[in-house]
C-alpha cells in the first residue's frame, strides 16, 4: 500500500535525524556569540575564537556580529521573543541591571568568583560587575576619560605642558580664555574649557571631583545618593564655576559648532575631558594638535577617573543546558584572558580590562594611550540603573545653575532627590 | 457561483475589494490598539521570556506621578496643557486677522496665501533646527534685540522661555494651515450680508461680530479641536529644538508623547509609556466626541 | 458636494464686491502688516538658505549676505554625509505608500460609494474611527510587531517597516468615498451591459473620472510620508536606513555639528519640495481648504 510505504519512509527519516542529532550532540556542542558590528572588534572576535576552537575541538561558536551598533538592544530584545539568542553576549556594563531584572543574564559560575575578578581585572570592573553580589558579566577590555589639551593654544597662553592639578586646570582654563570683547559666553573666541554636561562632565563629576573633594558618589551598594555631599556640593560648585563665574566656555559651543565637543575638534578650545573612543576622531581632525593627559590631581595628589566598558555575560538560554553552560563558561574564560585583553588592544584599540596585560611597558608608555591606562589603576565605573535618566539628573543640576541662577548646592539637592526616587523605585521592585 | 443575481455578485465583489484594507485595518490599527491597552495592564520588557501583569499598576504610578512635583510625566501633561493654552488661541487670532486682510485685498492675495502655507508644508525638523539658530545666544534675533537697544534673551537656553519659543515656532508653522481654513470659511459668507449692513449703515466693526463671527463658527470649532489634537500630540517640534531631544531645559517643554518615547524606548518601561498613550486616547477622544456633538456631523 | 476639479473654493462669489466703496485706507493698512507678517515667514528660509553658503568663520557675523559665498558646504554635504542616501529613503518610502494609498484608497472609497452590502456600515465605521486612535498609541505595539513580524525577519530598518503603517488611510477612503459618490450610476450600468467587469467599471470608468482627487490624496500623501518623523525615528536605527527628517535629527559629520553644515542639510531637503509644492500649490490650498468646509 502506497500510505503505508510512506509511513515507514517517514519513521525512517525521522530515526535517522534524531540519531544524528544524538551523534551531534555527543561529539560537537554549539554557542552562540553576539556583538555588535564594528569591524574591529569582529576581526578581533574571530581571531578569539579560532585560537579558542583549535583548543577545545568539542566547541564550535557560532559568531552574530551581524547587528548595527544603534540596533544591538533591540535585536536582544527581538531575539528573545524570537526564541533564539546567544549563549554569550556582548553589552553594556550599564545595562546589566536592567537586563538582570527580565532574567535574561545568570550569575556567572566557577571559576567567576569575587576573587577571581578582584584578582585579575582593573578595580573599576569588580565594583561596578556584581550586582546583588552575584557577578553576571566580565569584560575583556574597557575604556577610560583623560585630559585632552590644545598643545597650540595652551602654548600661546603661555603654558608648555597640560595641567598636573585642579588648581592649575582651572588656571589654565581662564588664560587660554580669549573674548572678543567684554568678558562674558557671548563674546567667547577660544574656550579655556567648556563643560559638557550631556557629553562626559557629568561623569568626570560623579567619580573624579567627587571624591577628589573628598566624598564618594554613592554607598557601597548603590541603594544611596551621595554625591550631594558637603564635598559634592564643593566639587559641584568648582566645576558649574568654569560657566557661570569664570565663563571660560559654553556647553553650547561657539564659533558656528553646536556643542563644546565640536568646539574642542574644530580647534578652538583649550582644555577637554572626554573618552578614549573620541581619540579616533581627534585624530582625524586635521587642524588639531592635540596630547593627552591624566586627569588633574587634586591638592593631595590624588587622582580619579571615570571608566566604563564593554562587558560579556552569559544568557538563560545557555543555563537552560549544563553542557552549553559548561562550553558558555569556557568560552568567557577565554575571552577575558590577559592574552585577549593584549590582542584587544592591538587590534581594536581600546584598553584592556585585565591588570596583567596592563604591566606592558610599550603600552604604558605611549604617549596617547599611557595617560588613559594609567588611569584605569584608579578609575571608578558608575553602578548605573538607568544611565540616560541619570546623566539627565545632571544636567538639570546644571541647568538650574547656570540658567535659573540657583546655588550649586540647592541643584545638586534637586538632583539628588530625583535620583533617589530612581533609586528607591529600582530597589523597591527588586523586593518584589 | 453561476446563478447569482446581478446584487449578490456585487455584495462578493465588494467583499473581494475590501479584503486587503479589512485586513489592514484589523491588524494595523485595531489589534495594536487592543495590544496598547494590554501593555498598560502588564509591566512590560521585552528582555523578559514571560510578561509580569500588573493590572491597574501603572496607572496608579501614573497618578502618583502626577502628584510629585518633581515628576516628568507631571510636567509633561502641565506643558502639554501650556502648549495648547498658549498656542491654540495665538494661532487662531493671528491666523483670522490675517484671513481677514487676505480676504480684503485682491493684488497679491494669491501670492500671501502661498506665502503664510510654506512652512506648514516644510519639514517640521528642519524648521526646527532652523529656529535654534535663530534663537542662538548670538542668533539673529538677538542681534535684531540687541540692534534695536533691547536686551538679549537665552529663549531655548531659558526654563521659562523655552517652551514660548518653541510655542512660536509652532505657530508660526502651522499659521498657513489656519489662514486657508479661515479664508475658504470667509468665502462661504455670502457679500449680499455684507452689502445690506452697509446700507443699515453697520460699521465695519459691528458686522465681523453680527457677521462675520456667527458665520464663521464651524471654521472656528473645526481649527480649535484640530489644533488642540495636534497640541496634545506634539513630539517633533521639542525633539528637534531641545538638546538631545530632552525635553528640557529642565523638563520645561517635555511633552506626553516625548515622555512616551523615552520611557519606552530609553528605559525600557513600555508598560508605562503604553499606559501615557491611553490616557492621550481618552483625552482626545472626549475632544473629539465634544467636536461631534457641538457641530452634530454625521459620519456618513 | 464639493469637488476638487472645478469649482474653486476660493472663487468670488460675485465680481462687483462693495469693495471698491470700502475705504482704500483699509487696504493699504492689510497689505502693509501682511508684508510684514510675509517677511516674518520668508525670514528663517532666507537665513537658512544664506547660511548654507557661509564658511565656518562667518557663521556668527550677523550679516544676512555670506561675504564669501562658498559652495564648499553643498560639496561636503553631499559627498561625505549620509544625506542623499536619506533622499533616497525618503523618497521610495514616500513613493511606496503614495501608490498603495492611491490604489487602495480610491478601490475602498468606490466600493463604500457604489456597492451594497451586508455590513458596509459597520466596516466604514470602524475604518473611520481608527481615526480617533492617535498614532502615538500605536507605535510601541507597531515596534513589538515590527521587531518579530509575521512575514520575514525583522522590519526594523526596512522600507516596509517605514511604510507599512500609511499605506492605507481612513481619511483617504473618506475622501474618495464622497468623491467617487459623484460618479454618475447610468455611466457603471451601462459599462456593466457592456460587458465590463466590476474590477474593470473601476479601473476604467471610476479612476479616470476621479484623477483629480486622487492626484489631490496623492500630493497630501506624499507630504506627510516627507515629513513624518516620529514613527521613521522609532523603526530606523541604521543611519543608511534613516529617512530625511530623522537623518536631519541626527545630522552630525565626523568632527561633530557645525551649523553651516546643518543649514546645508536643512537647505537640500527643503528648497526642492517647496519647489514641487509652489507647482502645486493650488491644488494643495484647495484640498486643505475643503476639509473644513466639511466640518
Amino acid at each position: 500500500m502506497f500510505r503505508s510505504k510512506y509511513l515507514i519512509v517517514v519513521v525512517a527519516m525521522l530515526v535517522l535525524l534524531l540519531g544524528f542529532q544524538a551523534v551531534a550532540q555527543d561529539d560537537i556542542i554549539e554557542i552562540e556569540y553576539w556583538q555588535y558590528n564594528f569591524g574591529a572588534r569582529v576581526d578581533a572576535m574571530n581571531m578569539l575564537i579560532e585560537q579558542f576552537e583549535a583548543e577545545n575541538p568539542g566547541i564550535h561558536v557560532i559568531h552574530n556580529s551581524d547587528i548595527a551598533y544603534d540596533n544591538f538592544r533591540t535585536e536582544l530584545s527581538t531575539s528573545v521573543a524570537g526564541g533564539v539568542g546567544p549563549d554569550v553576549v556582548t553589552l553594556f556594563y550599564g545595562w546589566i541591571p536592567s537586563f538582570v531584572d527580565a532574567g535574561y543574564l545568570v550569575p556567572l559560575p566557577e571559576p567567576f568568583t569575587e576573587e577571581y575578578i578582584n584578582e585579575n581585572f582593573v578595580p573599576m570592573v569588580s565594583g561596578s560587575a556584581a550586582f546583588e553580589g552575584e557577578y553576571y558579566a566580565v569584560p575583556t577590555a574597557v575604556r577610560s576619560l583623560a585630559l585632552f589639551y590644545n598643545i597650540d593654544l595652551l602654548e600661546a597662553a603661555g603654558f608648555d605642558g597640560p595641567p598636573e592639578t585642579l588648581e592649575e586646570f582651572k588656571e589654565m582654563a581662564v588664560a587660554a580664555t580669549v573674548y572678543d570683547g567684554e568678558p562674558s559666553l557671548d563674546n567667547i573666541v577660544t574656550e579655556g574649557y567648556a563643560i559638557e554636561m550631556n557629553g562626559q562632565a557629568h561623569h568626570w563629576f560623579r567619580e573624579a571631583l567627587v571624591r577628589q573633594f573628598g566624598g564618594v558618589p554613592y554607598n557601597d551598594d548603590y541603594t544611596e545618593v551621595l554625591w550631594n555631599s558637603e564635598a559634592g556640593c564643593e566639587a559641584f560648585a568648582w566645576l558649574t564655576d568654569f560657566e557661570t563665574n569664570l565663563m571660560t566656555g559654553t556647553s553650547e559651543g561657539i564659533g558656528g559648532t553646536a556643542d563644546a565637543n565640536t568646539a574642542f575638534l574644530a580647534g578652538l578650545a583649550a582644555l577637554h575631558i572626554d573618552g578614549s573612543f573620541r581619540l579616533a576622531a581627534a585624530n582625524s581632525s586635521e587642524d588639531l594638535n592635540f596630547g593627552i593627559a591624566e586627569l588633574p590631581a587634586n591638592a593631595d595628589g590624588e587622582r580619579e577617573t571615570y571608566g566604563s566598558y564593554w562587558t560579556h555575560g552569559i544568557t538563560r538560554r545557555a543555563a537552560s543546558d549544563p553542557a552549553r553552560m559548561e562550553a558558555a563558561t569556557k568560552f568567557l574564560e577565554f575571552i577575558t584572558t590577559a592574552d585577549a585583553g593584549t590582542l584587544w588592544v592591538n587590534e581594536v584599540g581600546e584598553l584592556p580590562a585585565q591588570t596583567a596585560a596592563l604591566e606592558n611597558e610599550e603600552l604604558t608608555s605611549d604617549p596617547i594611550f599611557g595617560p588613559f591606562i594609567t588611569g584605569l589603576a584608579y578609575s571608578h565605573a558608575t553602578f548605573f540603573i538607568d544611565e540616560s535618566q541619570q546623566r539627565q539628573n545632571l544636567i538639570d543640576a546644571f541647568d538650574l545653575v547656570r540658567l535659573s541662577g540657583v546655588s550649586p548646592c540647592d541643584a545638586l539637592q534637586e538632583a539628588a532627590a530625583m535620583e533617589q526616587d530612581l533609586l528607591d523605585e529600582f530597589w523597591e521592585s527588586r523586593e518584589d | 457561483m453561476f446563478n447569482l443575481t446581478l446584487a449578490r455578485k456585487k455584495v462578493i465583489w465588494a467583499y473581494i475589494f475590501l479584503a486587503i484594507p479589512i485586513v489592514f485595518f484589523a491588524y494595523f490599527r485595531i489589534y495594536p490598539t487592543i495590544f496598547a491597552f494590554q501593555m498598560s495592564l502588564y509591566d512590560w520588557n521585552p528582555l523578559a521570556e514571560e510578561q509580569e501583569f500588573v493590572g491597574t499598576g501603572n496607572y496608579e504610578e501614573l497618578f502618583e506621578d502626577l502628584g510629585k512635583e518633581r515628576s516628568a510625566t507631571r510636567k509633561a501633561f502641565e506643558n502639554t496643557a501650556l502648549y495648547i493654552i498658549i498656542g491654540m488661541p495665538a494661532q487662531l487670532l493671528l491666523a483670522l486677522a490675517i484671513a481677514l486682510m487676505l480676504n480684503e485685498i485682491r493684488f497679491l492675495s494669491s501670492f500671501y496665501r502661498v506665502l503664510f502655507f510654506l512652512p506648514f508644508v516644510t519639514s517640521t525638523i528642519a524648521i526646527a533646527w532652523v529656529f535654534r539658530i535663530l534663537y542662538e545666544r548670538q542668533g539673529f534675533i538677538n542681534t535684531m534685540l540687541e540692534a534695536f537697544s533691547l536686551p538679549t534673551q537665552p529663549f531655548l537656553l531659558s526654563p521659562n522661555q523655552a517652551l514660548f519659543s518653541i510655542t512660536a515656532m509652532v505657530v508660526w508653522q502651522g499659521l498657513g494651515f489656519a489662514v486657508i481654513i479661515f479664508l475658504a470659511g470667509l468665502k462661504q459668507i455670502p457679500r449680499i450680508y455684507y452689502e445690506a449692513a452697509e446700507i443699515d449703515g453697520a460699521t465695519r466693526w459691528q458686522s465681523f461680530w453680527r457677521i462675520t463671527f456667527p458665520l464663521l463658527n464651524p471654521s472656528i470649532v473645526y481649527l480649535v479641536v484640530l489644533q488642540s489634537i495636534s497640541f496634545l500630540r506634539m513630539f517633533a517640534p521639542v525633539y528637534a529644538m531641545t538638546v538631545q531631544g530632552s525635553g528640557g531645559p529642565l523638563n520645561s517643554t517635555t511633552t506626553v508623547v516625548l515622555r512616551v518615547v523615552r520611557e519606552a524606548f530609553d528605559s525600557n518601561n513600555y508598560g508605562y509609556a503604553a499606559t501615557l498613550t491611553v490616557v492621550l486616547f481618552v483625552i482626545i477622544l472626549v475632544i473629539t466626541v465634544l467636536q461631534l456633538r457641538l457641530t452634530s456631523r454625521q459620519i456618513d | 458636494m464639493a469637488t476638487l476639479q472645478r469649482s474653486s473654493v476660493f472663487k468670488e462669489p460675485s465680481r462687483q464686491t462693495v469693495r471698491s466703496r470700502r475705504g482704500w485706507g483699509y487696504r493699504a493698512l492689510s497689505y502693509a502688516v501682511l508684508t510684514i507678517l510675509g517677511l516674518t515667514m520668508l525670514i528663517p528660509f532666507l537665513w537658512m538658505i544664506s547660511t548654507s553658503f557661509k564658511p565656518l568663520s562667518e557663521i556668527l557675523i550677523p550679516r544676512f549676505m555670506p561675504i564669501e559665498p562658498t559652495l564648499d558646504n553643498y560639496r561636503y554635504v553631499l559627498t561625505e554625509t549620509e544625506l542623499p542616501r536619506w533622499y533616497l529613503n525618503s523618497i521610495i518610502v514616500a513613493l511606496i505608500s503614495t501608490i498603495s494609498v492611491a490604489f487602495f484608497d480610491s478601490l475602498a472609497g468606490y466600493v463604500f460609494a457604489k456597492y451594497r452590502f451586508p455590513g458596509k456600515r459597520i466596516i466604514f465605521v470602524v475604518f473611520l474611527s481608527s481615526l480617533m486612535v492617535p498614532t502615538e498609541m500605536l507605535i510601541i505595539p507597531w515596534f513589538i510587531m515590527s521587531a518579530n513580524p509575521v512575514v520575514g525577519g525583522t522590519w526594523i530598518d526596512t522600507y516596509w517597516g517605514i511604510a507599512f503603517p500609511g499605506v492605507i488611510t481612513a481619511a483617504g477612503i473618506f475622501l474618495m468615498r464622497q468623491f467617487m459618490q459623484g460618479v454618475p450610476d447610468e455611466l457603471l450600468d451601462a459599462a456593466r451591459i457592456d460587458g465590463v467587469n466590476e474590477f474593470g467599471l473601476f479601473w476604467r470608468v471610476a479612476v479616470p473620472l476621479s484623477l483629480p482627487a486622487i492626484g489631490a490624496l496623492c500630493i497630501f500623501n506624499f507630504l506627510g510620508n516627507w515629513n513624518a518623523f516620529i514613527w521613521p525615528l522609532i523603526i530606523t536605527s541604521q543611519r543608511e536606513m534613516m529617512t530625511l527628517p530623522v537623518g536631519l535629527q541626527f545630522f552630525s559629520t565626523e568632527s561633530g555639528s557645525d551649523w553651516h553644515l546643518i543649514m546645508t542639510g536643512a537647505s537640500l531637503s527643503v528648497v526642492p519640495l517647496l519647489i514641487v509644492v509652489i507647482i502645486f500649490q493650488r491644488y494643495i490650498i484647495e484640498g486643505i481648504a475643503l476639509t473644513g468646509l466639511k466640518g
